[in-house]
């Protein structure tokens, strides 16, 4: 069909000598690109000097790297691809079951979070589980109740927020300011903090309700921005940017208490060793219940008449006000909503922590939050608690990769190569899946059977 | 049916509906009425103000000037253009569809018929807490909701696809849908944009079926939007006609049909066109002024043909809007009139244009 520029040669090169030909392409545009990034590099001599330092073997390293992948490519990769792809084509379409873990995706991947503090204690011990409980298993869920959050307002009512991060701040204030000034137990100041945020939400949604797009997108950011520094320059009451420590830690529901001092200290009163993990796991059976009550309240609300207009809000608002749906609650309630739980996220990252500071809730939160639930798919819950799995875990296991430092020299922190890495994967998810991991929506409501809604009729929104 | 011809026998009373977008005048003092139980078409070339009409009926614009009352069957009555917007469909029971189809795409046919349930749910789900936490009175009421869908899903003939996306119908099947969700509202008045546009003949007929069940076993009343006159002529009862904001006829089909002014301005595509009408209509004097010749420019030219594309989202755009000064000398109808009433005398000077035609009027159109 496609009209070539030069058809004579394509239909005399063969595959090998494209890719030849396509191999010294990439190769010279390697070599243009990283000739000075790679090729040179500034340094500092004894004498404190500017010096360069030539590395032409590197450099001869990567452009070689870049022809063979590229020849590689498109020799074998690409007619290997197109093969299968037809293959496929070929093949009658048969309605493929799912297969048992898609099926029951839910409940293994709630089965196997109930279970993993006691596979890691098992596996490592108490004091070896640590690390994984807290940096792995709180650090995610606390982005995956995040994401789900956030998905109410982006995901369902198709409203665009730059500035989630600001309830999150306000629930980790709140719970701080709180819970250090008047002693109140975590168990009063969550449902508290989730007011307080939800509060926040309905101020930022009265005036942005007009808005539509780039523009509640720019003043959704600008709020976030107002929240944190508020934050920093009322010194008063915020301490500024030293933040708020000696923040108090949740009790076992006033029962049993994580402070080695108490008389109540959860050690004593079950009489077993003292250890740090027991808060730990506490903690993170906390976040898993909250992540869970997140996931219930949403999959509800999906079902009731407020969560279908959110979702008819975002096909089209036009449509709804002529139905009788006022548009102006719908929208407070999904921004209250959603704010809700970013508060209560944030007073557990507070007591989790036990330190709050502006540093916290940058802007760069809200766009990894923004980021976890575009990759997942708007508005599917296990789509987003897979990709923060893949984002937030990934990113902590770069930590872990200690290994590196043999192949790149003693210098290398993979560390910093989160946003790099970050970057990529979001590109390559958005090539492979436009439309996050899970892009299909799932129906609320069936009269004979439940067959999901494909991306392609669902629409993003319009701020 | 009689029994309903009572003290409030008209469903709805448009007085002196006005409207204006920067200079141009949309809709000119507009009155008609629409009788409860009947099925009232506002007809008119593309362009002449019907899609305005609408939006101001239902709340989407602030009509300059006029009124426009509602009279509910149990007695009561609301000024419809001090309502807010979504408070017409809820309180007003008005309901309507859209020249451009404005379906939720991504959700189920049923899920569409349920969104248009929302007030009910809402206040069976105890403003959301109690269906929150399962009470029972909500799952009655979520299933009696479903059942009502399925009846109108059953009426539109769609019930076989209740469960696949809206966006994937075809597009007779998407019309039916909105008009099954409209209904779905629990309306009195029934308004529909344009619901045969588009179609093909045998889902024109299968609408034309479905007008008139909702009009014989609901007693919803409707006023429709046409361009086909001959859905036009087949179903309503009564039939308004616009030409430039204007209303030029009023009356039942067949008279309507053959009001000169109407020929004119509905099948004015060319000023020969009116010559003909005319001669049909058999005014002798009239046709002698035309011998003038007829000023094309003047003339509502293409945008009274049924091939001009839509007027589209004329929701959208609303404070835009070009400054152009409409006068009655673009209409044929006007031209018509002026014709029928310039006394004989004037076949005298014989090359005299009508005065009618040398108003300054700006020829409309490109404002799509
Ligand atoms: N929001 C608006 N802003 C400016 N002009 C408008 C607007 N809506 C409609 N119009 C103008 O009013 C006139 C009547 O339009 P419309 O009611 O859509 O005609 P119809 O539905 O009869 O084809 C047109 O000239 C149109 O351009
Ligand atoms: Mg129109």
């Amino acid at each position: 069909m496609a009209v070539t520029v030069s058809p004579e040669r394509d239909v005399v090169a063969t595959p090998i000598q494209r890719a030849f030909r396509e191999a010294l392409y990439a190769g010279a545009i390697a070599l243009g690109l990283f000739v000075l990034f790679i090729g040179l590099r500034t340094d500092q001599n004894i004498n404190n000097e500017l010096i360069l330092v030539q590395r032409w073997g590197l450099l001869a390293l990567v452009v070689l790297a870049v022809v063979v992948g590229r020849f590689l490519y498109v020799a074998y990769a690409v007619p290997g691809l197109e093969r299968s792809r037809a293959e496929r084509a070929k093949a009658p379409a048969v309605a493929v079951e799912p297969g048992f873990v898609r099926r029951n995706f839910n409940k293994i991947g709630a089965t196997v979070l109930i279970l993993y503090p006691v596979a890691m204690v098992l596996l490592f011990g108490f004091q070896g589980s640590l690390k994984w409980v807290d940096n792995f298993g709180i650090q995610i869920l606390i982005y995956v109740m995040l994401a789900w959050g956030l998905n109410i307002v982006i995901g369902l009512a198709g409203l665009l927020d730059l500035g989630y991060v600001a309830f999150y701040a306000v629930g980790a204030y709140a719970y701080a300011l709180l819970g250090t000034h008047f002693g109140l137990s975590f168990w009063i100041l969550l449902p508290a903090a989730g007011a307080m945020a939800a509060f926040w939400g309905v101020m930022l949604g009265f005036p942005v309700l007009r808005l539509r797009g780039d523009y509640l997108a720019i003043v959704t950011l600008a709020f976030g921005e107002i929240i944190r520094l508020v934050l920093i320059n009322w010194r008063e009451v915020t301490n500024g940017s030293a933040g708020i420590s000696g923040i108090p830690k949740v009790s076992f529901f006033g029962l049993m208490s994580f402070n080695v001092s108490d008389p109540n200290y959860i050690a004593k009163v079950l009489g077993i060793a003292q250890s740090g993990a027991y808060y730990k796991i506490f903690l993170y059976y906390l976040i898993l219940a909250l992540c869970f009550l997140t996931a219930f309240v949403t999959i509800r609300l999906r079902r009731l008449p407020v969560g279908r207009a959110w979702e008819a809000l975002r096909e089209d608002e036009i449509a709804c006000r002529s139905l009788g749906i006022n548009t102006t609650t719908t929208k407070l309630t999904a921004f209250a909503t959603g704010a809700m739980f970013g508060g209560f996220a944030g007073s557990f990252f507070a007591a989790r922590q036990g330190f709050v500071s502006p540093e916290s809730f940058v802007f760069l939160e809200s766009a990894i939050i923004l980021a976890i639930v575009v990759l997942g798919g708007m508005g599917s819950l296990g789509g987003i608690a897979v990709a923060a799995l893949v984002m937030i875990g990934g990113t902590e296991i770069l930590r872990e990769l200690g290994f590196l430092k043999v192949v790149f020299g003693p210098d290398f922190t993979p560390e910093l190569y989160r946003m790099l890495l970050f970057g990529v994967a979001m590109v390559i998810v958005m090539l492979w899946k436009p439309r996050g991991f899970v892009g299909s929506r799932e129906p609320t409501a069936f009269l004979k059977e439940r067959k999901a809604v494909s991306g392609s009729f669902t629409k993003e929104g319009h701020g | 049916m009689n029994a309903q011809v009572s003290m409030n026998d008209f469903i709805l009373q448009v007085e002196h509906l006005s409207m204006k977008f920067g200079g141009l005048i949309a809709i000119g003092d507009l009155s008609f009425q629409a009788k409860r139980g009947e099925i009232t078409a506002l007809i008119g070339p593309n362009g002449a103000g019907k899609t305005t009409v609408f939006n101001c009926i239902t709340g989407f614009y602030k009509p300059s000037e006029g009124m426009i009352t509602l009279s509910r069957r149990d007695g009561s009555n609301y000024l419809l253009e001090r309502l807010p917007n979504h408070e017409i469909p809820a309180r007003a029971k008005v309901a309507r569809t859209f020249q451009n189809i404005r379906l939720f795409s991504g959700m189920t046919l049923l899920e569409n018929l349920l969104v248009a349930q929302h007030n009910k749910l809402m206040k069976a789900s105890g403003y959301t807490f109690l269906g929150l936490f399962g009470f029972s009175s909500y799952r009655q009421a979520s299933a009696e909701s479903i059942d009502l869908a399925k009846h109108w899903l059953e009426k539109a003939n769609l019930v076989d696809r209740a469960d696949d996306p809206a966006g994937d119908l075809p597009y007779g099947a998407q019309r039916r849908l909105e008009i099954a969700r409209a209904m779905c509202t629990g309306p009195e008045l029934l308004c529909l944009d344009e619901p045969a546009a588009g179609l093909n003949p045998k889902e024109s007929a299968s609408l034309n079926e479905l007008l008139m069940d909702i009009k014989d076993n609901t007693g919803t009343s409707i006023l429709l939007i046409e361009h086909d006159m001959s859905v036009v002529m087949q179903i309503s009862d009564h039939v308004v006609v616009l030409e430039y904001g204007r209303k030029i006829s009023d009356g039942s089909p067949q008279s309507v049909r053959t009001d000169p002014r109407v020929i004119a301005a509905y099948l004015g595509v060319d000023d020969e066109e009116v010559e003909e009408v005319l001669t049909e209509v058999g005014d002798e004097d009239v046709i002698e002024q035309l011998d003038t010749g007829p000023d094309a420019a003047h003339g509502p030219g293409s945008s009274a043909s049924m091939m001009a594309g839509p007027v589209s989202d004329t929701v959208e755009h609303a404070d835009e809007g070009e400054r152009v000064m409409v006068s009655r000398g673009a209409s044929k109808a006007a031209q018509v009139d002026a014709k029928a009433k310039t006394p004989r005398k004037s076949s005298e000077r014989a090359t005299g244009k009508p005065a009618a035609k040398s108003s300054t009027a700006k020829p409309r159109g490109g404002r799509k």
